[in-house]
């Protein structure tokens, strides 16, 4: 039977909770209630109390005990509700967890996941992609998965890690997607991209829900003759600077696709590592394509309009080729 | 007498104590020779560089507490809490390295002053932005508590940190897991030139335990042996499974917030007035006055702290600068 990206991610941590007994979950709602996705649904029954940790409402809290938990040796595993609460715990993550192990030495292994993105109608603080900023700070680790196998290996690998991990599953995935997955234990490497589709024309190098935007534009693309090469990050820091670099010398033309706002997201310091390294390869400009620099907006039009689609990706790739 | 024996044998102190005074000394005093040193003639000298933030007349606190607890205990000190390495065994050359960026600093030249820690010896760094360090304290004492062990976590912070809603969130949630956390405020009645009254509405920190469900209570700071006793009672009650334990030290911060502040704002009174209270001071007149030690003893013990820093600081100036190359190690496991 098919499993969801949601039931995925449960999976996932649900395996290495029977596997580690130092790693734990804590969160808002995430006990009687199972999260508000329900993720850790059925967890409380099987793991009792101690291990799933229901927390008042306090994510700057949850972070900074999640922090102390892993300085003390255990595995946290600590949920934001929505991934645009990550913003109250900006200053345990940056300040805190970040910069343990560089300036004295002291690993925090812990996970802070949650669901994040739009396209639900969610509005301005139920749709955001907060992880630019995240992107932004050396000591941390960032994924974004697309599907359901690369959930279960990469919130397993994070699990597994020494450094503090941010994993943003996206919530419109959550049941939308499914595949069989493999029997038995397996995790995904962090840092490795893999490219979802060859091509020759263009590439799209993107993450997240966004991958399946470039996926519908690639095959309608494909009947104009138009070869789409679609490359999934998953990992967002750090990045895997060869695959990016490795697609675009092979098509020459590239486009970075992120569900994120356009200023300061991933695509302006991935353009600019294809500047630096691989711009003779390139036969056109470097095209990004971003959600607007403007708040989530709620109302079903407007965020239509906000967020990049397949009519967009297909738009710039013919620019692209005509170029 | 070990530390260990200490804490768990006598949860109350059994009236006077000239082995535990002089423990208290050596401390107390070790800890203000070292501060002395940097604030008054490494900074001065240049040889020590950024923020340099001592407690000269507040090292009751950390002595009192710090001597209250086991090594596996988790300490998270702030940044006023010197003695609580010294206690833990770093030995001070250590700790002038850290204040001048050497290698042989606790970081190696990665952060400054009492920005360190040691995780093998249960000390947890503090973070500039202070109250940080509450909910992470919350979190050392869950998973204290996860593990199945008798340990404690212990967190200092400042009057001004309990403006910061970290340490709201930290002590909340401790409160309601029922952690063994043991919260030491040391209010030393200033956060940077802001004076108690305008970081609170209210005369005592001690006063907001209520609201979180948690026993607190108001000690004199400037006395060793009652943080100490406090100390006591409060770990007793951490590591009996009961809570949370808040202590409001009650102290004053004699310098300005750090080495470049001259702290005009401070009503000059107030200094006379809380010289006279010196914790040092006033645990050598009791001594002295038990007749556990006589002057020429003290003489003696202060010339000898004296040269140990001597050395220590010669020890420190031949340690290394960082090599740049190292610049990128370690952001990561490696």
């Amino acid at each position: 039977m098919p499993t969801t990206y949601l039931e995925a991610i449960r999976e996932g941590i649900w395996e290495e909770m029977e596997r580690d007994p130092d790693v734990f979950v804590i969160g808002e709602d995430i006990g009687v209630y199972g999260g508000a996705f329900k993720v850790t649904a059925g967890m409380l029954d099987r793991f009792g109390e101690r291990r799933v940790v229901d927390t008042p409402l306090a994510e700057s809290g949850i972070v900074g005990a999640a922090i102390g938990a892993a300085l003390m040796g255990l595995r946290p595993v600590a949920e934001m509700q929505f991934s645009d609460f990550i913003a109250c715990a900006y200053d345990q993550i940056v300040n805190f967890a970040a910069k343990c192990r560089y300036r004295w030495g002291a690993a925090v292994p812990m996970v802070v996941r949650g669901p994040s993105g739009g396209g639900i109608h969610g509005g301005p603080f139920h749709s955001q992609n907060p992880e630019a900023p995240f992107i932004h700070t050396p000591g941390l680790k960032v994924i974004a998965p697309a599907t359901a196998y690369d959930a279960k290996g990469l919130i397993k690998a994070a699990i597994r890690d020494n450094d503090p991990v941010l994993f943003f599953e996206h919530k419109g995935l959550y049941r939308r997607i499914k595949e069989d997955l493999p029997e038995g234990d397996y995790t995904v490497p962090i840092g490795k991209a893999r490219v979802v589709r060859e091509g020759k024309s263009v590439s799209v190098i993107t993450y997240g829900a966004m991958v399946y935007v470039a996926l519908e534009a690639a095959e309608a693309l494909e009947k104009d003759g138009v070869s789409v090469e679609v490359v999934d990050l998953r990992t967002l820091l750090p990045f895997d600077e060869e695959a990016v670099l490795a697609t675009v010398r092979k098509t020459s033309r590239v486009i970075l696709l992120h569900e994120d706002t356009l200023t300061g997201g991933l695509g302006g310091e991935l353009a600019a590592r294809i500047s630096e390294h691989a711009f003779e390869y390139l036969d056109a400009p470097v095209a990004r394509i971003a959600a607007a620099d403007t708040p989530v907006p709620f109302s079903a039009p407007l965020e239509e309009a906000f967020l990049p689609n397949r009519d967009k990706v297909i738009e710039k790739a013919r620019w692209l080729c005509a170029y | 007498m070990s530390v260990a024996q200490l804490a768990t044998n006598v949860p109350e102190l059994s009236g006077e104590d000239p082995g535990l005074a002089r423990r208290f000394l050596r401390y107390m005093a070790l800890m203000r020779e070292v501060e002395d040193r940097i604030e008054r003639k490494l900074y001065r000298q240049g040889k020590v560089v950024g923020g340099v933030y001592v407690a000269r007349g507040q090292e009751a606190i950390p002595v009192g507490v710090g001597l209250a607890t086991e090594p596996a205990d988790v300490i998270f000190p702030s940044h006023r809490d010197l003695a609580i390495f010294l206690i833990r065994g770093v030995p001070p050359r250590r700790i002038f390295a850290q204040y001048m960026g050497r290698v042989d600093g606790l970081t190696k030249g990665r952060d400054g002053n009492m920005h360190m820690g040691d995780i093998k010896l249960n000390i947890v760094s503090i973070i500039s932005s202070i109250g940080a360090s509450v909910p992470v304290a919350a979190g050392a004492a869950l998973a204290m508590k996860y593990k199945g062990t008798r340990n404690i976590s212990v967190c200092f912070f400042g009057d001004g940190a309990t403006s910061r809603g970290d340490v709201h969130e930290g002590i909340n949630l401790a409160a309601v897991q029922r952690l063994p956390l043991v919260l030491v405020c040391n209010n030393n009645q200033y956060a940077y030139s802001t004076p108690l009254e305008k970081q609170m509405a209210i005369a005592n920190v001690a006063d907001r335990a209520p609201g979180y469900g948690i026993p607190a209570e108001i000690v004199d700071g400037n006395d060793v042996f009652a943080v100490h006793a406090a100390a006591r009672r409060a770990v007793a009650h951490a590591r009996a499974g009961h809570g949370p334990y808040l202590l409001e030290c009650k102290t004053f911060r004699m310098t300005g917030h750090s080495a470049h502040d001259p702290a005009d704002y401070v009503p000059k009174h107030l200094f006379t007035e809380w010289e006279a209270k010196d914790p040092i001071r006033r645990l050598l007149d009791r001594m002295l006055d038990a007749g556990w030690t006589d002057r020429d003893e003290v003489s003696g013990f202060y010339a000898e702290l004296r040269e140990e820093v001597d050395e220590a600081i010669r020890w420190a100036e031949a340690s290394p600068f960082p090599d740049p190359r190292t610049l990128t190690d370690n952001v990561y496991e490696q």
